[in-house]
Formats: C-alpha cells, sequence, structure tokens
C-alpha cells in the first residue's frame, strides 16, 4: 500500500534558499553564522515572555474554537501551530511598524497589544473591525484573501515618500524609521495581488516585509500543488531577497525577521520571508482536514509543535517548573475571561455604523444619520410592548 | 434549573446536523468545554463542547436523527442551581395566558397573536430571557439567537401629527382566530413547542404565503397573488416546493423533484428525511400506485415527458461507458459455478477468531480469486495505447459501488500485498466510505481492474462494461441453490455465475476464457488460495 500519492509535481524542486533553523525539534539551540547577531539581544526572560504568549494565544484559540462550538461565535479561523511564526516575528518588530494582518494572525496581535476579547466582537458579528488599527499599528483582519497585500505596499510606498520629505518620523521612537510587515499565507501567495504587490514593492523600494507563513495547506489544496519552489525563491523573480526560515522554530524567525527588517529600514527595499509552519487546527471551524489530509501527516507535524519546542528549550535551560504552571495557569485564567468576555458582549447600535464612513464630518453622511434616526423613531416600541 | 443547549450551525449557513454519537448520558457529571456529542453537518463531523457546568438531565435528541439548527440536544442542571425540569426552558411562555385575561409576560404574547411568523426563535429566546425570572434563557443557537429587534411599524412616519388610525395595527389587535388560541391553549401555552405546531399548523393551512405576509398584515387579508393562484383550479397540481440547500442538493443529485415529496417540517419544508423516505417508498413501491406515474394523452404533450439534466456522477459515467463501450472491442463470457465451498470457507472464515471483527462476503473470495488468477494471466491486467500494451505489475482492484452519488469505482491500491485479511479490512472500509459518500478522487484514479458485485441486486449475470482504462471486468452475480448435477445427480448447490468481458484488442477468447475458468476454479475450491 505504499502508494505515493500524485501530489509532487513533476517539476518540483527545493530550490537554493538553504532554510534556515536554529531551535531544534529536540529544543536544543543550534548556530547559524549569519542569523546567530540577531540573536545577542534576546534574553531568556524574552523566551520566557513568548513562551507565555504562545501558550495564552492557544488556550484563547482552544477556548474560542469551543464558543463557536456553542453557537456563541459565527465562525472562527483557528492559529494553531503557527504560534512561533507569529511571535517570532513580532519580537523583532517595533512599535512604530505597520502590521498588516489577513484574518489568523491572533499571536501577533495579542504581542502588539491587540485586546484578543475585543477582536472577537468580529467573528460574533458585532462589529466590522474590532479594533482601533491606530492603537497597536496593527491593522484590520482582511478576510478577502490577499487584499491586504498591495494596500500594505501602498502604505509602505508612502512611508518612503514621507521619509524623503522628513515627514512621519515620530523623535519619541528614536531613530529607528518605520516598516511595513503585511502577513499572508501560501494561499494567498498564488492571487494575483500578491504578485503585483511585490513588482511593485520592488520597483519602488517600499520598506516592506512580506512575511509568509506557509501552513501547508490552502483549505484543503496542499502546497505541492500550489508551488513548485519553495516560496522564499519567487523574490529572486521580482528581484529582492527571499529568506526560508523554520516557522516553528521561534529564534531563527526573530532572527531573520530582526535582519530583514534592519536592511528595509536601510532603505534597501522590500524582503520576503517564508515561515514554513503548519496550520494543526482546520482552516476555520467551518472546515473538516480529515477530509483531506491524512492521520500521519497531521501527527508528523504535531510533533513539531513549535510550543513543546520552546518548552524543551527552556526546561534544558532549567527554567524551574513553577514558571511552567504559574503561565499555565494564568493561560487558563485568560481562558475563562474570554469566555466572559464574549457570553457578554451586547449587540452594537446600528447608527454606530454612521461614525466610521469617513475620518471626518460628512453632511451626506449626517443626512442618511437623520433619516434613519427618524426611521427607527417610527417603530411603536408601545405596540410591541402590550399587543392588545 | 436546567438549561438547553440547542444544535449551533457550526459552520456557514449550516441548517442540520445528524447526531453521531453521545458522549455522555443522563447523570454525567460536565464541565465547560467537555464534549457532549459528536455531530455530522454537511460540511464535516465535528464535536460539541458543553456550554455548561452541571449534571446531564435529559438527552432531547437520539443518535442517527436529524436536527435542525436551533433545535434542543440536551438538558444539563447546571451546577449551584436547583435542577428543575428539562421542560422548563423552552416553556418560555409558560405563563402566557390562552386568552387575554391577564397582561401577558412581556415579549411573550405576541406570539400566540401575530400572524407573521418571523424569527419565532428569536423571540422565544428573549422571552425566555425576559419573561420572568423562573425560566431559563434558551442559549446555544448561534449568535442568531440575538434577539432581532422586531417591532411594530407606525404607518404614519412622515407626520407624527397624522396619527395612526385603530385599523392600520391589525396585527397588534386581530386575534388570530379561535382556532390558533385554541390550539395553543389546547398545549397548554407549551411555550416553544406550542408555537411550533401553531407554525406547523399554520403553515400547512395557509400554506407559503403566511411567509410573504408583510407584518401588520391581518391574517385574513389574502395575499393577491395567493387568490389568483388559487382561482385556477385546472392549474396542474405542482406547487413550489420549500427545502434546505443540503436537501435541495440531494434531491438533485438522486434526481428527485422536490415537489413531489411529502413535506413534514415545521415550516413546510421538505427535509433530509422526508427524502429519504420518499426515495425508499419509490424504490420500494414503484409499482405500487402507476396512477401517479403515467400521463393520460389528454395532458399536454410536454408534460408527458420527464426531462432530467445530465450531470455529476451519472454524466462522467456516462462518458466513460460510452469511451469504453465504442473504443474497446468487448469480448464478453460467462461460467456458472458451484460456490457451495466459498460460502463453507466463508461461513468458517467468520466463526475464525483471527477475523473476528471482520467483515468477511464471498465477494472477498472472489477479489482473492481474481487476485489470484491476473497472476496467472497477467495480460488481463493491463491497458492499451496504440502503439504499446501495458502490463501492470501491481493490482488496484477497482470495487463498482453504487452510492448516493451514483455509480462509483474506488479501488484497493495493490491489492496484491494485501492478506485475505487486509484486503476483507480494505474491501469493507472502500464501501463504507463509498455509502458514506466520502470517497476522494485519489480513490478512484490508478484503477488496474474491476469487480462489479451486481449479485448483491439479486441478479445472475450481466454483460459488464469495462471500466475505461482497463482491460478487464468481472460480474459477480447473486449466489443462491440451485439444482446441480454431481456424479449423475442433482443435488441443490450453491450456485453463482460470473461474467466478464475483456478488451479484445489485447485480449483473445483463450486467454479471457484461462482467466474466467481461473477465477472459476478458485470459487468452487478456496484452497487452490493457498497456492499464492
Amino acid at each position: 500500500m505504499a502508494e505515493q500519492p500524485e501530489t509532487q509535481h513533476p517539476g518540483a524542486g527545493a530550490g537554493r534558499l538553504r532554510r534556515v533553523s536554529i531551535l531544534g525539534e529536540d529544543g536544543r539551540r543550534g548556530s547559524d553564522p549569519d542569523f546567530d547577531a540577531y540573536l545577542e539581544d534576546v534574553t531568556l526572560e524574552d523566551l520566557k515572555a513568548s513562551y507565555r504568549s504562545m501558550l495564552t494565544v492557544r488556550r484563547f484559540d482552544d477556548e474560542v474554537t469551543a464558543l463557536q462550538r456553542q453557537g456563541k461565535l459565527a465562525l472562527w479561523a483557528p492559529a494553531r501551530g503557527q504560534e512561533a511564526a507569529q511571535v517570532g516575528a513580532a519580537l523583532a518588530m517595533l512599535p512604530q511598524d505597520q502590521v498588516f494582518p489577513s484574518y489568523r494572525e491572533h499571536a501577533l496581535a495579542y504581542e502588539r497589544g491587540v485586546d484578543l476579547k475585543e477582536m472577537l466582537s468580529v467573528f460574533r458579528g458585532y462589529s466590522g473591525g474590532g479594533w482601533d488599527p491606530t492603537a497597536h499599528n496593527f491593522h484590520l483582519y482582511t478576510f478577502v484573501l490577499a487584499a491586504q497585500i498591495p494596500q500594505a505596499v501602498g502604505y509602505a510606498m508612502g512611508q518612503r515618500l514621507d521619509a524623503r520629505l522628513g515627514l512621519g518620523q515620530d523623535p519619541a521612537e528614536g531613530s529607528e524609521p518605520p516598516a511595513t510587515i503585511v502577513c499572508f499565507g501560501d494561499g494567498s501567495s498564488t492571487q494575483g495581488e500578491a504578485h503585483e504587490s511585490m513588482v511593485f514593492a520592488a520597483s519602488y523600494d517600499a520598506p516592506v516585509l512580506f512575511f509568509v507563513q506557509n501552513n501547508q495547506w490552502a483549505i484543503s489544496v496542499p502546497f505541492s500543488t500550489q508551488s513548485r519552489l519553495p516560496l522564499a525563491e519567487r523574490a529572486a523573480g521580482y528581484g529582492f531577497e527571499g529568506i526560508r526560515v523554520d516557522g516553528n522554530d521561534l529564534l531563527a524567525v526573530r532572527a531573520v525577521t530582526a535582519y530583514a527588517l534592519e536592511k528595509i529600514r536601510r532603505g534597501e527595499g522590500p524582503v520576503l520571508i517564508e515561515a514554513e509552519t503548519y496550520r494543526l487546527g482546520a482552516h476555520t471551524t467551518a472546515d473538516d482536514p480529515t477530509k483531506y489530509r491524512t492521520r500521519e501527516e497531521e501527527d508528523g507535524w504535531a510533533a513539531k509543535d513549535p510550543l513543546v519546542r520552546l518548552e524543551r528549550h527552556l526546561r534544558a535551560e532549567e527554567v524551574e517548573d513553577a514558571f511552567f504552571e504559574a503561565a499555565s495557569e494564568a493561560a487558563q485564567e485568560y481562558g475563562r475571561e474570554v469566555r466572559d468576555a464574549v457570553l457578554a458582549m451586547e449587540p452594537p447600535e446600528f447608527a454606530e455604523y454612521f461614525d466610521t464612513v469617513y475620518a471626518e464630518a460628512n453632511t451626506l453622511v449626517e443626512q442618511d444619520r437623520a433619516w434613519f434616526q427618524q426611521y427607527e423613531a417610527g417603530f411603536d416600541d408601545a405596540a410591541q410592548e402590550d399587543p392588545r | 434549573m436546567s438549561s438547553i443547549f440547542n444544535l449551533p450551525d457550526v459552520g456557514e449557513g449550516l441548517t442540520e446536523a445528524e447526531i453521531l454519537a453521545w458522549k455522555v448520558g443522563p447523570g454525567s457529571t460536565v464541565a465547560v468545554n467537555d464534549v457532549l456529542l459528536e455531530i455530522e453537518t454537511a460540511k464535516s463531523v465535528v464535536e460539541l463542547p458543553s456550554p455548561f457546568e452541571g449534571t446531564v438531565e435529559q438527552l432531547l435528541a437520539e443518535e442517527g436523527a436529524t436536527v435542525e439548527v436551533g433545535q434542543p440536544l440536551v438538558a444539563v442542571a447546571v451546577a449551584g442551581e436547583p435542577s428543575g425540569t428539562a421542560e422548563a426552558a423552552p416553556a418560555g411562555e409558560e405563563g402566557a395566558p390562552p386568552e387575554a385575561s391577564r397582561p401577558a409576560p412581556e415579549g411573550a404574547a405576541p406570539e400566540i397573536s401575530t400572524p407573521a411568523p418571523e424569527e419565532p426563535e428569536g423571540q422565544a429566546a428573549r422571552s425566555g430571557s425576559e419573561g420572568g425570572s423562573e425560566t431559563a434563557a434558551l442559549v446555544g443557537s448561534g449568535p442568531k439567537a440575538d434577539p432581532v429587534k422586531r417591532r411594530a411599524r407606525r404607518r404614519t412616519t412622515s407626520s407624527p401629527a397624522a396619527a395612526a388610525p385603530p385599523a392600520a395595527q391589525p396585527a397588534a389587535t386581530a386575534p388570530a382566530g379561535p382556532a390558533a388560541t385554541g390550539l395553543a391553549g389546547r398545549l397548554g401555552g407549551g411555550g416553544l413547542g406550542a408555537n411550533l405546531a401553531e407554525r406547523a399548523r399554520r403553515l400547512a393551512e395557509g400554506g407559503r404565503d403566511a411567509l410573504n405576509r408583510l407584518p401588520g398584515r391581518a391574517a385574513e387579508e389574502p395575499m393577491p397573488t395567493a387568490s389568483a393562484h388559487r382561482t385556477v383550479p385546472s392549474e396542474p397540481p405542482r406547487r413550489p416546493a420549500l427545502a434546505k440547500p443540503p436537501v435541495r442538493k440531494a434531491a438533485k443529485e438522486m434526481g428527485v423533484d422536490l415537489a413531489h415529496v411529502p413535506a413534514t417540517g415545521a415550516q413546510g419544508q421538505v427535509t433530509h428525511r422526508d427524502l429519504l423516505n420518499y426515495t425508499a417508498h419509490s424504490q420500494d413501491l414503484g409499482e405500487a400506485k402507476p396512477g401517479d406515474f403515467w400521463v393520460s394523452a389528454s395532458q399536454q404533450a410536454g408534460d408527458r415527458i420527464e426531462r432530467i439534466p445530465v450531470k455529476g456522477v451519472r454524466k462522467a459515467t456516462a462518458k466513460a461507458v460510452s469511451k469504453s463501450a465504442f473504443e474497446a472491442p468487448h469480448v464478453s463470457i460467462f461460467v456458472d459455478v458451484d460456490a457451495s465451498r466459498t460460502m463453507e470457507f466463508v461461513k468458517r472464515l467468520k466463526a475464525s477468531p483471527s477475523f473476528e471483527g471482520v467483515k468477511v462476503t464471498p465477494l472477498l473470495i472472489l477479489a482473492k480469486a481474481v487476485i489470484w488468477a491476473t497472476a496467472r494471466n497477467p495480460q488481463v491486467n493491463s491497458a492499451w495505447t496504440e502503439s504499446e500494451i501495458l502490463i501492470k505489475r501491481y493490482i488496484n482492484l477497482g470495487i463498482a459501488a453504487a452510492t448516493p452519488r451514483g455509480l462509483l469505482v474506488p479501488n484497493i491500491k495493490d491489492a496484491q500485498d494485501l492478506s485475505l485479511k487486509e484486503l476483507a479490512i480494505a474491501l469493507d472500509s472502500l464501501t463504507k466510505i463509498a455509502r458514506e459518500g466520502k470517497t476522494q478522487p485519489a480513490d478512484m484514479t490508478g484503477g488496474t481492474m474491476t469487480v462489479t458485485n451486481i449479485g448483491a441486486l439479486g441478479i445472475d449475470t450481466g454483460t459488464p462494461i469495462i471500466n475505461a482504462g482497463e482491460a478487464a471486468i468481472i460480474a459477480f452475480g447473486t449466489i443462491k441453490q440451485k439444482p446441480w448435477v454431481v456424479d449423475g445427480e442433482v443435488i441443490p448447490r450453491w450456485v453463482t455465475t460470473l461474467g466478464g468481458s475483456f478488451d479484445h484488442r489485447i485480449l483473445d477468447g483463450d486467454l479471457s476464457a484461462r482467466f474466467m475458468a481461473d477465477v472459476a476454479a478458485v470459487m468452487e475450491e478456496p484452497a487452490l488460495l493457498l497456492d499464492m
């Protein structure tokens, strides 16, 4: 029964780029001549904080999945398995950087300071946004595949123009110029927008990092169908650098992201990072991955779980049990808070939608709002209370 | 007080789910997020975690049942609260009087008197949460369960001075009729139950136009279209059928016109069960009521021909068999076989401890026989190209299966490597997956030879058509006792007929015959399989 499924394209290849890997599956830290320098400032405390974040978001993910199964949320897209890629990248970002997420960047959102409980108002259908993008320079989730990529590149082109004019730099943020990070997946990489965005980013030296989490599956389409080569290889075609990294390796992701952002801040244009990871859960709660992938494959990747790997490393560094117990308890508590927050959510007043049509006051919108208020007032609430 | 967990929409826009297995029973203690049950939706199999902590009081749906979204699944006595009856939760309107004899609890009464049946679940949920401290909220029916504010509209919006005339609020004032309130009363004001029964009755009587009726329109006020419809008595009795998308899809695939299916859904819709009942009925009793089928000559000619669009599996099957039948000249041969020893062998395998839990059928022996005979006559396991004959030194044995999606031929990959037991397991799982409609495209490609088990339908034999791209197909007829001559005496034996079709471009009659004789020999004496 050793029939090899015909998923590998005959033209498939491994490409020229090596895959950067620092933290082994056994939790042992190796070294990398090119990227070790980008980890010198990372302390054990940083790693412990990262572990806490990853564990908290994992717990959050599980609780939210359960809430969806209980009918409290319309939909959920779990990030389970991709935490190291997101937290590792976040570790290398600065507050002034602009992040354009897809819809699965929960760990990255958490690291940027977004209140994940607030985020769930989107998945409950109570909000079209969920949070203030300017508060953490973390833009709204984009549910249309790849639509955030041209937006991010456009933003980055603006950053470059601002820099030329000496604008857009807050002295309080230090001397580092801001960069843009756009997150998308292997599935979105096949969209036309991704290609166009890379062409423009290269042409205009946009300070943008294309951060691709290759989680191996575009819903039910395996990566081997989507691309013959690793996605990082594509960057060469546009004329900028591509980097392959083990996306379940927190240290390696941190190092390559720090390297890429440093290069971008120097004004050398875009970089693409392909973090090779795995979506351990379903695409969304409306998806059943057992229909298209095998138990063996899932088990193989479960063994590479980034959280397990980081825990092994921390234990090898003699982090005491009390830390793990406290982290676990805090994560449990967070899960309970999330549940309580979702159950307590109140639907918005429709009139609120008029507030965010334009950034500034607009007479047409005000007319619409007035019409709506009159319409609302036209209902006979008394009749509802006592129909007889 | 018990809380009810209603079936949520766990996908995007699902309408119903089948209960696969309960993981808890009455009396089980559950914590929040403990798995309660496993359901299968049109999209996936999922586990539902408990939204409550407490003790399971009652399971409100059986395994195997199809439950609509929003319907109750389980009653849980929530920890820290006094236990109550399971009926308490849906009975949001238990305090509602049959008539307006006393003020109705807030939000409870409108369901009985309002003719427009919109958002009753939402209203019920509301009445549950607002209608008094005694009743628990209906929870777990999805974000949709949040009450939609449906309020009576004032007829005058432009000028508040022109006050609404009394007649402008028939919805609020006109009772739906004595029958409606009487029914609700008979059901003891039984809350959601009465509410649903009332809706069902209204829909059954009033038909679809009740759905179209605007809130605020009196029940007696006829819809213009509906009345126009009713004044044409000679119109053929076709009605547009209400059904949810998964049911429509299933009906389309089965080639069933939903208009013919008797509907039992609460809103007059055809449910999945109705469809299954109808198809089972039409298969069993297809001849019973020919009057329903034949259309007399007095009708328009167009009405006497039923048109079924050719698509999906039907279309693929048609294309494949035409290609095979026209491109590959078939040579078909048949042989009667005394399969008594096979039957005996199957019986012994079933009793054997090493085959415990494994499904053993005569098809298993036939499959093994085909593999055995193929090794002795490899040319049957081949494919024709214009320049070459490709002889496959492995066998991906296809099994033709009638499935809900139509005829599918999934195959067992590298069947030559499987032991008898492994083959049995592979056959069983292949047929199960096919029957569940879960066969993956990869399971159907790469076949090298096929067996079609027409005997399962009670047929003796037939001329099978070769699965395109292969060179041989074996038809396995029914096995039944027949008179058989042994040593000049007629005795009853278990007899079957094997049919085979072969691509004459590759195989001449003699090779085909030798192969069939080998297969037959194994069916007559399964001990030959020892020679493998």
